[in-house]
């Protein structure tokens, strides 16, 4: 690993996240553009949490009975109906700790 | 109205919840980079240069796996492509700053803090320094990721490895979405994503990131066509 490559990657980066707030005016996005990007939160974490769920450390597709599905599920449950980012958070992580250490152990 | 101050402090609170997932995971980024080998000062300054959780890992796992720079660094770009969404979202928000603002305010553009700001762009138009709120939650992120990849670097990987911390990742951005479950045109997108994700995961170049996306944002368009 060089400097070099750091500060390509570093220059590549930066320009994913200037170029669409520096060089685009509103004028360019139509409004069924704007209303399609209404999505981009739904459209684009999915694909951070679903193989952060079912997909292991070496690229494999977990079993059905994995932890981290159900403690993927009390997240969810918790999440919808506290709206509280810690809770959810937290929820997951306990569930899935207590299904690892104490059922599974 | 509110102030730059109260904007930017409300940005920090909104963000600072998911520093409960942020900050594990960027110890263990930090902690990786060493125990593959790699010069910490190295490791260190690509907190600050490229300043991307995910993507860091993926650089230092492809170098260390023998990879070329090339693939290394096209990688890193392809993982981070997803920001061109973040920013053609926020360009709404943020058009009346001067063009150097822009390029200021783009360094500190992360997933958790544009999911944020924009649920708190979408409610509050109308308030003059609006870009306040996502300079908290960009400085607060940056400021705790340099931290704790920092401390991971020093301290190597003092979060026992059996905890699976890595798993707070894809919590915090289920508390991201969550709330969107109760529209119907949402939960589709994102089934849509999801699933396109798993099938694209073997993609070169880690490409399933902004495939399924960009998949996802097909069929919402599909959808709004419908609803008409």
């Amino acid at each position: 690993m060089t400097l070099a490559s750091i500060i390509f990657a570093g220059i590549l980066t930066y320009f994913t996240r200037m170029t669409m707030i520096a060089l685009i005016s509103r004028d360019m996005l139509g409004d069924k553009i704007k209303a399609v990007l209404e999505y981009v939160p739904s459209a684009v974490f999915p694909a951070i949490i679903f193989p952060g769920i079912f997909i292991n450390d070496y690229g494999a597709f977990i079993e059905i009975n994995d932890p981290k599905i159900f403690g993927a599920l009390v997240a969810v449950i918790v999440g919808y109906f506290s709206k509280n980012i810690i809770a959810t958070i937290s929820a997951g992580l306990v569930s899935y700790w207590f299904l690892i250490f104490v059922v599974f152990n | 109205m509110l102030t730059k101050k109260q904007l930017f402090t409300r940005g920090m609170l909104d963000i600072s919840p998911h520093m409960l997932s942020v900050i594990p995971f960027g110890i263990i980024c930090g902690a990786i980079g060493v125990e593959l080998g790699f010069n910490p000062y190295l490791v260190y300054t690509m907190s600050f240069i490229i300043f991307g959780g995910a993507s860091q890992i993926v650089f230092l796992q492809l170098l260390s796996g023998g990879a070329s720079s090339l693939v290394a660094v096209a990688s890193v770009g392809i993982i981070n492509s997803r920001h061109l969404l973040y920013g053609a979202v926020l360009s709404e928000y943020l058009e009346k700053l001067s063009f150097i603002k822009k390029l200021l305010i783009s360094y500190v553009v992360v997933d958790q803090g544009f999911a944020e700001s924009n649920k708190f762009f979408k409610k509050n138009r109308s308030e003059e320094f609006l870009h306040f709120h996502l300079i908290g939650t960009g400085c607060t992120m940056w400021v705790c990721w340099q931290i704790a990849t920092l401390s991971g670097i020093i301290l190597g990987s003092f979060v026992p490895e059996e905890l699976g911390l890595k798993f707070a990742i894809p919590l915090t951005f289920i508390a991201i979405v969550v709330q969107d479950l109760k529209k119907i045109d949402h939960v589709i997108v994102m089934i849509i994503c999801g699933l396109s994700s798993l099938l694209f995961f073997d993609a070169p170049f880690k490409s399933y990131i902004i495939i399924s996306p960009v998949i996802a944002l097909f069929v919402a368009a599909l959808l709004l066509r419908l609803k008409k």
